[in-house]
């Protein structure tokens, strides 16, 4: 076992990890509770598999957010009648949800009509 | 931070509860990869790829479960437990290492925490008084006058009044001391302080109960009889009633009013005296029984402390008192004389402070360095464990564990060891400072309150230990190849290197061992100079009755009947050989720095002074008593009576410094404004301490020279205890309100004697450490050689090697070792002088007796350290031997 501190970030970088997160609550905002294979799919088809990581990331981005009080979890079965811990999305989570993507937003425009003005130089 | 403390608490819950989260985690993961891989074989794969797609999607499963563990739990903490809980079995099971270890660092870290907590409360913490940066005593520039009486009362009154850079002086005489009675209680003898009646509030303390005395209450002398009590005083006598205040009490006959009682922990300015009692100086005649000092320009009877004014830096203030000083010089010439004032820090008796801390400072290095010599002992320890176990650790490595790891885990080993080395030393020292406390000496002692900086650096020697014995053995290990651990076993892979690093380790220990012991023999030399330099008396046999008739009012001609009535008394007692009085005995105060002059001197100043002397009233027989040889002339005789011509004995200093070689005898000086002639001379002796050079002493009889105090000297062939029953019948018959003290005179030396005994006890100790260190390091040393080579020893001696041969295999290295170890250890002791001299007076560790002590401790440690291992190295039988594996 490696020693693992508290940054090891399971995504790639930091801003892949918040954005994940974002995408975590934002499908289970819009899909109501899911397990963690259906979000890994749905993020999938979103991205359409730009977004090269491993499923198994997910689970860690689960965690986060669990403990962040962000999502909740309980057991349940699944379409092919398959126990599966189905997650879904709390207030705070919402609220969350709101504020980061307010946030990712106004950063997006920002990046945005930065890079369109380096463009036109 | 809320969100962060309620993430850390989460974790912590899932810390505590990890193992069903795993179990949860599973099942989740295999869920998802069993839809995975259904969806794989729903779009055409064959069931072994879709399965083989699915993990691959998923990612190393594994790795994402420690990343899954380290995202929910605590990552260092849970790696610590691990490696604690791995550290302790692995511990638990050498518990012979263990147990040596812990004994180590228990004796090296006790010793240390000893020494500081001695150095915290003696020269760290703060005095228990208000604000006391800026508390200061005035101090004379020569290193001369008493310990703590530097000025006289009325040139106290002058500084007190002319100087401008202070902004409160107060006036102390700790010496007092009283017959106490009062209704309640029965008589017995108090010591106490006499002081200016600002002392309280200069020091800024408030009473337990009742008040203080304050300026307001005093009106001239003898306007103020009260007395606040110690706290201890008032639970000893005074039942600890609360109504105690108003109470009349008597001191040597006059009654005083306690008006209050000081707090616990407040006992004055000095660090090692326990005052019972305060009185006002104004009423220090009644107190005093009858001795007046307040009016007495000559007599140095007070201590000086003083407050600064904010801004005033004390070498404007030293300059302000010289100012003063000089001016008083010049008003009264006969009795101030213009020397340079100084200020010190209070609390340690004026300057003895220089060397109780140079005392501490050298033992805390002292120390430091047996715990250096403990540390270089387990250093070799773990290294040879971590040479042992380099199977098991290049396993670890060659499983995957990475280097760090594997440094942590030994580091984590070594601090385990090393807290419960410390906790263990921290124990032990706690005991021993309680009974330092609970120690009483007549010549006062130190409470050491262990405060959290005492338990701070018990903690730091811990670590600090763990890491600097810790760090090299693990850095070590974990450089070792795995695969060549695991081929060639143990010893081989880097044999060279490990050994190199043993011997330097064992080499400085052994020197470090060597400095300690060379130390530890000064000390006892020190100590045997001590108890056997020429006294100028012979205190063995002889017992000590002292006697204050001052206090019961008699003066003059009735005091001396009495005290001639008593004399005869005790000489008539059974076995007893001589006896005589003195006012003090050597060592135990009395006058000094009395100037002496010339006949024919007619101004009386002190620059037309010849000399300065001790003065010593006695009684013939007294110089009988005490074995001081009288070498030319007669004792005093009861004969020289006041009316008769005023006569002395001189001692051999005296009559050079005044006469030279002419004979003393018949010559005549001027003493206290009279003219004496000299009728004895008797040997130099000592008088203050065992380290002053030789000093000028008059002897001047009872007879003519009449002083209250008395101390009988009576030299017996009887065993102390029932000589002393028989003196305090005889002399308590005699004169039953007279309190009376008896002791024996090497009794009364013992704190004269304090100094070298304390450095024989603190050096002894450290060299006994460092001595078991040693015989520990060389014994481990050789052990260890030993059983390495125990199959070579054996191969040797198949090939026919001889004993000394094998022998010199086996235990040469650690033999050498000490031989090069021991010489360099001189060496440095030899160096390390001044740090000794700072202990032990007349430190001298060139001493031929030290240097041969030294090299025989060192060899006999040798030899029975290393006895063992060589037995064993004797008793190979090859046979055995090549049979093994």
């Amino acid at each position: 076992m490696q020693p693992t501190g508290e940054d090891t970030a399971p995504c790639k970088s930091e801003i892949l990890q918040g954005t994940l997160d974002l995408m975590v609550l934002k499908t289970l905002d819009a899909l109501g509770p899911l397990h963690g294979y259906g979000i890994a799919r749905r993020i999938e088809q979103i991205s359409e598999e730009a977004l090269n990581v491993n499923q198994g990331t997910i689970y860690l981005c689960l965690v986060r957010l669990m403990q962040k009080k962000w999502i909740e979890a309980e057991w349940g079965t699944s379409d092919n009648n398959r126990k599966a811990r189905f997650y879904s999305i709390s207030k705070p989570g919402r609220k969350q949800l709101v504020a980061e993507t307010e946030n990712w937003r106004r950063i997006a425009g920002v990046i945005g009509s930065l890079l369109e003005l380096e463009g036109a130089k | 931070l809320m969100s962060a403390l309620r993430r850390f608490f989460t974790r912590l819950l899932n810390f505590t509860t990890r193992r069903r989260d795993q179990e949860r985690l599973k099942e989740e993961v295999v869920s998802h990869i069993a839809i995975l891989t259904e969806e794989n074989i729903r779009a055409g794969m064959t069931a072994e790829e879709g399965r083989r797609q699915a993990h691959l999607k998923f990612g190393a499963i594994a790795e994402m479960q420690e990343d899954y563990i380290a995202e929910k739990g605590l990552p260092f903490a849970e790696i610590l437990l691990v490696d604690v809980r791995y550290a302790v079995r692995v511990l638990r099971k050498s518990p012979a290492f263990t147990t040596v270890v812990v004994l180590t660092l228990m004796l090296g870290i006790g010793a240390n925490v000893v020494v500081f907590g001695v150095l915290n409360a003696a020269l760290l913490h703060p005095l228990e008084v208000s604000d006391p940066q800026n508390l200061y005593q005035v101090r004379l520039k020569p290193w001369m006058s008493g310990r703590l009486l530097t000025t006289s009362y009325p040139a106290f009154q002058d500084f007190e009044r002319k100087n401008t850079t202070f902004s409160d002086m107060a006036a102390i005489n700790a010496y007092s001391s009283a017959a106490m009675s009062w209704h309640g209680g029965s008589l017995r003898e108090v010591h106490g302080i006499e002081t200016s009646g600002n002392y309280f509030d200069l020091l800024g303390v408030q009473p337990e109960i009742g008040r203080f005395f304050h300026p307001a209450d005093e009106n001239g002398p003898g306007s103020a009889p009260y007395m606040v009590l110690s706290e201890e005083l008032w639970r000893s006598s005074f039942n600890a009633d609360p109504g105690v205040v108003g109470t009349i009490v008597e001191l040597n006959k006059h009654p005083f009013t306690v008006v209050g009682v000081a707090e616990g922990r407040f006992h004055g300015t000095e660090r090692f005296a326990w005052p019972e009692y305060w009185v006002p100086m104004v009423n220090e005649v009644q107190a005093e029984g009858g001795y007046d000092y307040l009016n007495n320009r000559s007599a140095p009877a007070v201590t000086v402390i003083g407050r600064l004014k904010p801004g005033i830096t004390p070498r404007r203030a030293t300059e302000d008192l010289n100012a003063i000083e000089a001016e008083l010089s010049k008003d009264y010439p006969t009795t101030d004389r213009g020397l340079e004032m100084r200020l010190i820090r209070p609390g340690l008796y004026g300057d003895e402070g220089d060397a109780i801390r140079g005392f501490l400072f050298s033992v805390t290095v002292l120390a430091l360095l047996v715990l250096a010599a403990a540390c270089a002992n387990l250093t070799s320890l773990f290294a040879a464990r971590a040479a042992d176990r380099s199977r098991e650790l290049a396993l670890r490595v060659a499983l995957g564990s990475s280097r760090n790891r594997l440094i942590r885990q030994l580091l984590t080993e070594a601090v385990i060891v090393s807290l419960a080395g410390g906790a263990a030393g921290v124990a032990t020292a706690t005991l021993l400072l309680h009974q330092l406390s609970r120690w009483r000496p007549p010549y006062g002692h130190l409470v050491v309150s262990l405060d959290s900086r005492v338990y701070a650096v018990g903690l730091a020697l811990a670590l600090g230990s763990a890491l600097l014995f810790g760090i090299i053995p693990a850095w070590q290990a974990s450089q070792s190849s795995p695969l060549q651990a695991m081929k060639h076993g143990a010893i081989e892979s880097s044999r060279l290197r490990r050994f190199a690093l043993r011997d330097i380790l064992l080499c400085a220990q052994i020197v470090i061992c060597t400095v300690l012991v060379a130390a530890s023999l000064v000390a006892a030399r020190g100590m045997v100079r001590a108890l056997h330099a020429p006294l100028g008396f012979q205190p063995t046999g002889v017992m000590l009755a002292e006697m204050d008739l001052g206090q019961l009012g008699q003066t003059g001609e009735i005091a001396l009947e009495r005290e001639k009535e008593m004399i005869e008394a005790v000489r008539g007692l059974p076995g007893v050989t001589s006896v005589g009085t003195a006012n003090v005995t050597p060592m135990s105060g009395g006058a000094r720095g009395v100037p002496v002059f010339r006949i024919g001197t007619t101004e009386l100043t002190f620059s037309n002074s010849v000399l300065a002397t001790r003065r010593y009233v006695i009684s013939p027989g007294y110089l009988a008593a005490a074995a001081t040889r009288l070498l030319g002339g007669r004792d005093v005789s009861w004969h020289d009576t006041a009316d008769k011509p005023q006569v002395a004995v001189v001692n051999e200093t005296f009559a050079r410094a005044m006469w030279g070689n002419m004979p003393a005898i018949g010559q005549r000086f001027i003493l206290f404004g009279g003219p004496i002639e000299v009728v004895g001379v008797v040997e130099d002796g000592k008088y203050h301490d065992l380290a002053e050079s030789p000093e000028a002493a008059v002897y001047r009889p009872s007879s003519q020279e009449v002083e209250g105090e008395v101390v009988f000297v009576v030299r017996s062939q009887r065993a102390p205890n029932q000589i002393a029953q028989e003196l305090q019948h005889t002399l308590g018959g005699i004169e039953p309100d007279a309190p009376l003290s008896l002791r024996s005179w090497p009794d009364a030396l013992s704190g004269v004697m304090f100094p070298a005994r304390a450095a024989t006890v603190a050096l002894g100790v450290m060299g006994l450490l460092a001595a078991m260190l040693a015989v520990t390091g060389i014994f481990g040393m050789a052990a260890y050689g030993v059983s390495c080579r125990m199959k070579e020893l054996g191969i040797r001696v198949a090939l026919g090697a001889s004993r000394t041969e094998v022998i010199s295999a086996a235990v040469g290295r650690p033999i050498v070792l000490l031989g090069v170890g021991s010489m360099l250890g001189l060496l440095l002791a030899c160096l390390a002088r001044p740090l000794l001299a700072q202990i032990v007076f007349q430190a001298n560790p060139s001493d031929l007796v030290v240097v041969a002590g030294a090299v025989f401790t060192m060899a006999l440690l040798g030899i029975a350290a290393s006895a063992v291992p060589a037995l064993r190295a004797l008793a190979v039988d090859p046979s055995h031997l090549m049979r093994e594996d």
